[in-house]
């Protein structure tokens, strides 16, 4: 009898529990809490949050290989990169390209800020031993790309998947505090009041080629980029066409939103105990933080350097919006050209190295897979 | 001498201040545009009297519409 009771408690979770699981739930549930009591990326963080704790309960197996329902929905959807394209067809049909096409210059903005990537990709290889592969996605985080950085980490290093999403994720959702310190240290009040001359009015035909004349030159120049791009462009070529509402829509919302729910639940089950709680973790954090960082700075000297060429000064905030996070940068861009002068709108001219962002961010990971695979 | 308002941003006016016949100064708050999910207040160009509004709460608006003229 005794024997038998001893039998049914070993079948039990309890019985294989570690410190390191229930620190894990503490982990997720912080996140759950973030998500929902601060609205920090709700959307991503829930389902992330709620599979860190999923992954870590002893002989459930949700994360085992070929069997468990979460290791499938990794496998199939991220691994066999499904998901994060079909989140950038989504991004597509969402994305406006006007301000962009209305001042083509600003794309320079979008790239420049990609400067932090490569920064941090040197920084962690040279100074703390990461290898290439990890540091090219722990560099990625400073994209302010979460679709981007999942995507290249499944390739490069898909054990710090999880934490470089957790990273980026938590990151975006402190851009508005990250970020200004950044831009006012660089930038002096003067500079901080410049308006923005208007830019020309874009047609319909421009918006309606941009994502067809796009596509060849973006595939053509880095092939690797070409699963996110393709997608992207397809779902904005909906949109601009306006005769395929219904396929635009979907992609905007239903397949956005289902895509979304298949992304944070394996991302966040890939956070097992064992891969997390090494003291690289905190070194990824640290590097992800200086990545977002450097990215702002870089973006706002770019920004600079161009106003030496320039007759019409750009307002250098607007070299923050590189970093992608949309559309959080280009907000943050505006409330601080708003604190300088409150009749300072930059909002739609920061969407434009905003959304070219988002761009340079996919570019630079191809180019990443191109060197480094 | 009159100056007319235009919208800075396209977005959608979701707060308004004033009303036609108030007396108003510039950098006065005018009305609140919502775009990208972010309200921005917009102020008054100029000192002088409401003349035209040409908006109301809930209103979408284009980037240039002329929202009120002061006069």
């Amino acid at each position: 009898m005794f024997d038998a009771l001893q039998f049914l408690t070993t079948t039990t979770g309890f019985w294989h529990l570690t410190p390191g699981m229930m620190f894990m739930w503490v982990v997720g549930l912080v996140l759950i809490y973030l998500a929902i009591s601060k609205q920090y990326e709700p959307l991503l963080l829930l389902p992330i949050g709620f599979g860190i704790i999923l992954a870590n309960l002893p002989l459930a197996g949700l994360m085992a290989p070929e069997e468990g329902l979460l290791w499938k929905f990794y496998e199939y959807g991220i691994h066999w990169e499904i998901i994060p394209p079909l989140i950038f067809l989504g991004l597509g049909a969402l994305t406006d390209f006007g301000p962009l096409l209305s001042m083509p210059s600003l794309i320079f903005l979008g790239a420049a800020a990609q400067g932090g990537v490569y920064l941090t990709f040197f920084i962690a290889n040279t100074f703390l031993g990461f290898d290439f592969m990890e540091s090219a996605t722990i560099g990625i985080i400073g994209g302010a790309d979460g679709p981007t950085t999942i995507f290249l980490a499944s390739k490069l290093a898909p054990h710090m998947l999880g934490i470089c999403a957790v990273a980026a994720y938590s990151y975006m959702a402190l851009v508005p505090i990250i970020q200004p310190p950044v831009m006012k240290a660089l930038t002096t009040d003067k500079e901080r009041k410049i308006r923005m001359k208007k830019g020309r009015k874009v047609n319909k035909l421009e918006k309606l080629l941009f994502p067809i004349v796009a596509t060849f030159v973006i595939i053509l120049i880095v092939p690797a980029s070409a699963p996110l791009i393709s997608m992207f462009m397809v779902g904005n070529l909906f949109r601009e066409s306006k005769v395929v509402e219904r396929l635009t829509k979907a992609s905007q919302e239903e397949l956005l939103n289902i895509a979304t729910i298949f992304l944070g639940l394996p991302v966040g089950a890939t956070m097992n105990a064992e891969n997390f709680l090494q003291w690289k973790v905190i070194f990824i954090f640290v590097l992800g933080l200086c990545a977002f960082i450097l990215s702002t700075a870089v973006g706002v000297c770019i920004a600079k350097v161009m106003n030496l060429f320039r007759k019409n000064k750009i307002n250098p905030l607007l070299g923050a919006a590189g970093v992608s996070a949309v559309p959080m940068a280009a907000r943050v861009v505006h409330k601080v050209g708003q604190q300088a002068d409150k009749k300072n709108y930059l909002l739609m001219y920061a969407m434009g190295p905003n959304v070219a962002g988002v761009i340079g961010t996919v570019i630079a990971a191809g180019i990443f897979l191109t060197l480094l695979q | 001498m009159s100056e007319e308002l235009l919208a800075p941003l396209a977005g959608k006016i979701i707060q308004i201040d004033v009303k036609v016949g108030d007396k108003v100064e510039e950098d006065d708050d005018a009305m609140v545009i919502e775009a990208m999910k972010m309200e921005t207040p917009i102020y008054i160009p100029c000192d002088g009297t409401v003349a035209k509004l040409n908006v109301k709460e809930g209103d979408e608006v284009e980037e240039d519409a002329v929202l009120l003229v002061v006069e």
